[in-house]
């Protein structure tokens, strides 16, 4: 005796919620996302060793002190100054050198500010000096 | 007279390719999405206006320094006498290496001076200094 065939009932993984979990992980994924913040300004160091003499005509001296006061070419410049000075001394002498010489007790913030207004005068030839131990 | 309403026929958007919609942006932020490396120190970055992104996340080595003088590289404390050594390892492993340095701005120029000096010994010249982007313009 022959048996009926069955109907096959078709197994099916219910996907109604499908969307639900991903949703669920997009969500995840959107707060966890940080989009990375490493950016800054960007300096290449001498090698060890490398140090050159240099006319004098050609480097421009910028110090600062531990109260954020900066002497720029033997006269005292405010911070915001700088950037217009730099610019004009680069225009006159495109060879130009600034050396910033800090004081040991100088904040990293200003000396970070005086390297973001030579960096926005376009300076590309910056030379970080020793501080001299007093 | 009652007039027969019209069989209105249902206009709707299909939902049926939400799922496919919901998956590809799923994928795209699974894809672009970086689980951050390291913990870091506690720290508040200077502020700058001429900033530049660095180059590449994979040859660089992230270096905090917190006012009081903590030095941590990758996430390791760092004595500022063995930074040259450690620094020099980097080198050696990956000669293209860039330090991120994240200093506090209330750090003092003595420390960070010595951080160049050793930077110079190891070879590690490739520099930038970490800052946030300048607001108030």
């Amino acid at each position: 005796m022959l048996k009926k065939p069955r109907r096959q009932e078709i197994q099916e993984i219910n996907s109604s919620s499908m969307s639900d979990i991903a949703f669920l992980l997009l969500v995840f994924f959107l707060v966890t996302t940080t989009i990375s913040m490493d950016k800054g300004i960007s300096l290449i160091l001498p090698s060890e060793g490398n140090e050159l003499e240099v006319n004098r005509k050609n480097i421009s001296s910028i110090l600062v002190n531990d109260k954020g006061k900066v002497l720029m070419d033997d006269s005292p410049t405010k911070i915001s100054q700088i950037k217009t000075k730099a610019s004009k001394r680069i225009s006159s002498n495109p060879n130009i050198i600034f050396s910033i010489t800090t004081h040991k007790n100088t904040n990293y913030d200003d000396y970070i500010l005086v390297l973001d207004q030579l960096k926005q005068a376009n300076a590309s030839k910056i030379s970080i000096a020793n501080p001299p131990s007093f | 007279m009652k007039l027969t309403r019209k069989n209105k026929q249902k206009s709707e958007i299909s939902t049926s390719s939400l799922p496919d919609i919901i998956f590809m942006l799923l994928i795209f932020f699974m894809v672009t999405t970086v689980m951050r490396e390291f913990e870091g120190l506690d720290i508040v970055l200077p502020r700058a206006e001429k900033i530049e992104k660095l180059e590449s996340k994979r040859h660089t080595v992230h270096m905090w320094i917190t006012k009081d003088g903590l030095i941590s590289v990758n996430d390791r404390i760092v004595d500022i006498k063995n930074l040259g050594n450690v620094m020099a390892n980097k080198i050696v492993q990956d000669p293209k290496i860039t330090v991120s340095l994240k200093s506090d701005n209330k750090s003092r120029m003595q420390l960070i001076t010595e951080v160049h000096t050793q930077l110079r010994n190891a070879q590690a010249l490739k520099l930038n200094y970490s800052t946030l982007t300048k607001t108030n313009n």
